[in-house]
């Protein structure tokens, strides 16, 4: 074989090291070849922030130039002192904490009925052949579409509400979990077999451990879901929540103070989401994937 | 399940198979195989691709459950299978992949755990015990799955094509090993190969499946530890090579200068190139390894 010299392309050798992987192979002895890498390359340090820090940063300057119509948007202080004026007001806070009850309680019971449901559906047949037609068909009804009728048949109060959120969680918790579930390498099967393990060490073990980078993308859909639902389910029909609050004032023309509320809400969505990413990291600590 | 074997000549067999049938749709791939193996035996099974070897294994470690077929099968309680890939779970740490199944709590878990241990230092991970599977090399990965079949005390090692992935210089070094751990432990050991040199240098007795049926059952009356330089074991190789319907001239490579001891291996395609170099090098390091 050719004398091959492998290793990652430096950063920043873009142009240059394409032509050099361009000549003849073995054209000269003393050319290295260049192997392209296809991985995302090394981490960047607090990534995840990057993109929304970034985007600030152009909202700043558009509207410090004034390019940006504070009538269409206002500027990033402003909502911030919006929201702390709102706050001081004694108007935010119970709104917030009843927003959050609502997402907390619906995300909670949504979890469990996704994981219960799922685990019925993956571990057996006839689970699967009762539950799973059902679970897509439900997924196929837009949830805006049911409120009229969970209203018609909870009211408009609390229940209604949760039912909502629990089912924007469950879904997708219920379909990567079944997924991953039934997707259990048939390898592990039998040598859980060959080694004589319970039907308990055997979920323990090989099925629970299998299914969780499944669950845990269910998971983080579900978290974004309850979030979506809970805008939904309280721009629509409420007397309270952050949502509603949001309604409220832009009745009114407060665009800063309908800012303040999608700010929230955006900030909840990811902090969430990180958090359930920070727990993952930790349980699939064994796994090498290009996500490192 | 067949009649307790008892008032015959010999030790009790270990395993006893009484007219073996397996079928897939239409095709019989086992057509009624009768076999019985002294305990403590080293069978190799040979046979081409597609010979019902796998099958067979299968059959006696019991997880061909959607096969049709019929016939008795007596086999020992204590059963290990080492499978062609590690098959390590990657979630569990190289001890915890060791001791799955094992008793995990109590008094017991306490000797399962040595027990684990023991058997990975047998197999050369002595310090390896919290490492991932994923940070194990292929060789590594076989051996941690020999100290998982080990630390069962088995009475019978399944293994099918167990060194098949494993490269020529790591295969022989897993030879040793496993010669090593069965003269140490003395299972009855079945190893389905497709490698006649291996079944030669390790088996008390080869034999050699084909369409379905036993066509050799060579026993193999070699000292131990064995030499590919021997000229006996070059006249079993023959004889397998026979059996499985290959001819000297086809199983060596077209440019490959001829020599009468150049050793000769049906191997899969990927690695009939390097052939010449790795079977000569496996030669000598069969014997310096001996």
């Amino acid at each position: 074989m050719a004398d091959t010299l492998i290793r990652p392309l430096p950063a920043g050798s873009g142009p240059a090291a394409e032509a050099g992987s361009a000549q003849p192979a073995g054209a000269a002895p003393s050319a290295r070849r260049r192997v392209r890498r296809l991985g995302p390359g090394r981490r960047i340090p607090f990534a995840r922030a990057l993109g929304p820090v970034l985007l600030i940063a152009a909202w700043s300057l558009a509207s410090a130039t004034g390019r940006l119509d504070p009538r269409i948007l206002p500027a990033p202080w402003s909502v911030v002192n919006t929201g702390i004026q709102l706050w001081n007001s004694g108007t935010l806070g119970p709104d917030l904490a009843i927003s959050l009850q609502r997402a907390g309680e619906g995300f909670a019971i949504g979890l469990v009925a996704g994981v219960a449901l799922a685990l019925v559906a993956g571990l057996s047949r006839i689970g699967a052949a009762l539950i799973d037609g059902n679970v897509q068909i439900n997924r196929a009804l837009p949830i805006l579409g049911m409120i009229p009728l969970f209203i018609l048949w909870l009211g408009i109060g609390e229940t209604f509400k949760i039912t909502i959120i629990a089912m924007a969680v469950y879904i997708p918790i219920y379909i990567n979990l079944s997924a991953a579930l039934s997707a259990i390498d048939q390898r592990y099967v039998e040598l859980a077999e060959t080694l004589g393990l319970s039907r308990g060490e055997f979920l323990r073990h090989v099925v629970v451990p299998g299914a969780l980078p499944g669950f845990f993308t269910g998971l983080r859909l579900g978290v974004t879901g309850s979030w979506l639902a809970l805008v939904v389910v309280e721009e629509v029909n409420a007397t309270s929540g952050l949502g509603y609050l949001m309604y409220q004032q832009a009745t009114y023309g407060l665009i800063d103070s309908v800012v303040v509320g999608l700010a929230i809400y955006g900030i909840w969505g990811f902090a969430s989401d990180l958090i359930v990413r920070l727990i993952e990291r930790r349980v699939l600590s064994w796994r090498r994937t290009l996500a490192g | 399940m067949a009649a307790h074997p008892g008032g015959l000549s010999g030790p009790a067999p270990a395993v006893v198979l009484d007219r073996l049938t397996r079928r897939f749709g239409t095709r019989t791939v086992l057509d009624g195989v009768d076999l019985r193996i002294p305990d403590g035996q080293f069978v190799a099974l040979v046979g081409r691709s597609g010979s019902g070897k796998s099958t067979l294994l299968r059959a006696i470690a019991g997880i061909d459950h959607e096969v049709e077929g019929d016939g008795g099968i007596l086999a020992p309680q204590r059963v290990s299978v080492v499978f062609q890939d590690s098959r390590l779970l990657p979630w569990r740490r190289v001890l915890d992949n060791v001791l799955l199944g094992l008793a995990r709590r109590g008094p017991q878990r306490a000797a399962a755990e040595q027990r684990g241990r023991a058997a990975l230092a047998e197999v050369g991970l002595a310090g390896r015990e919290d490492a991932w599977p994923s940070e194990l090399s292929g060789g590594e990965a076989q051996r941690a799955a020999l100290a998982r079949s080990l630390a069962r005390e088995p009475e019978l090692i399944l293994a099918d094509e167990p060194f098949g992935a494993l490269d020529a210089l790591t295969r022989i070094k897993m030879h040793t090993l496993l010669r090593e751990l069965w003269h140490r432990h003395g299972p009855t050991v079945l190893l389905v190969t497709h490698d006649v040199d291996e079944a030669v240098l390790l088996a008390d007795r080869a034999l050699v499946l084909e369409e379905g049926r036993f066509c050799l059952d060579l026993p193999i009356d070699l000292p131990r530890p064995r030499s590919v330089k021997d000229p006996r074991f070059a006249e079993y190789r023959e004889r397998l090579l026979a059996a499985l319907g290959v001819r000297e001239d086809e199983a060596d490579a077209p440019d490959t200068p001829q020599t009468p001891d150049t050793p000769v291996e049906v191997e899969s395609e990927a690695e009939s190139q390097s052939e010449p170099e790795t079977t000569a090098a496996a030669a000598q390091l069969a014997e310096v390894a001996a």
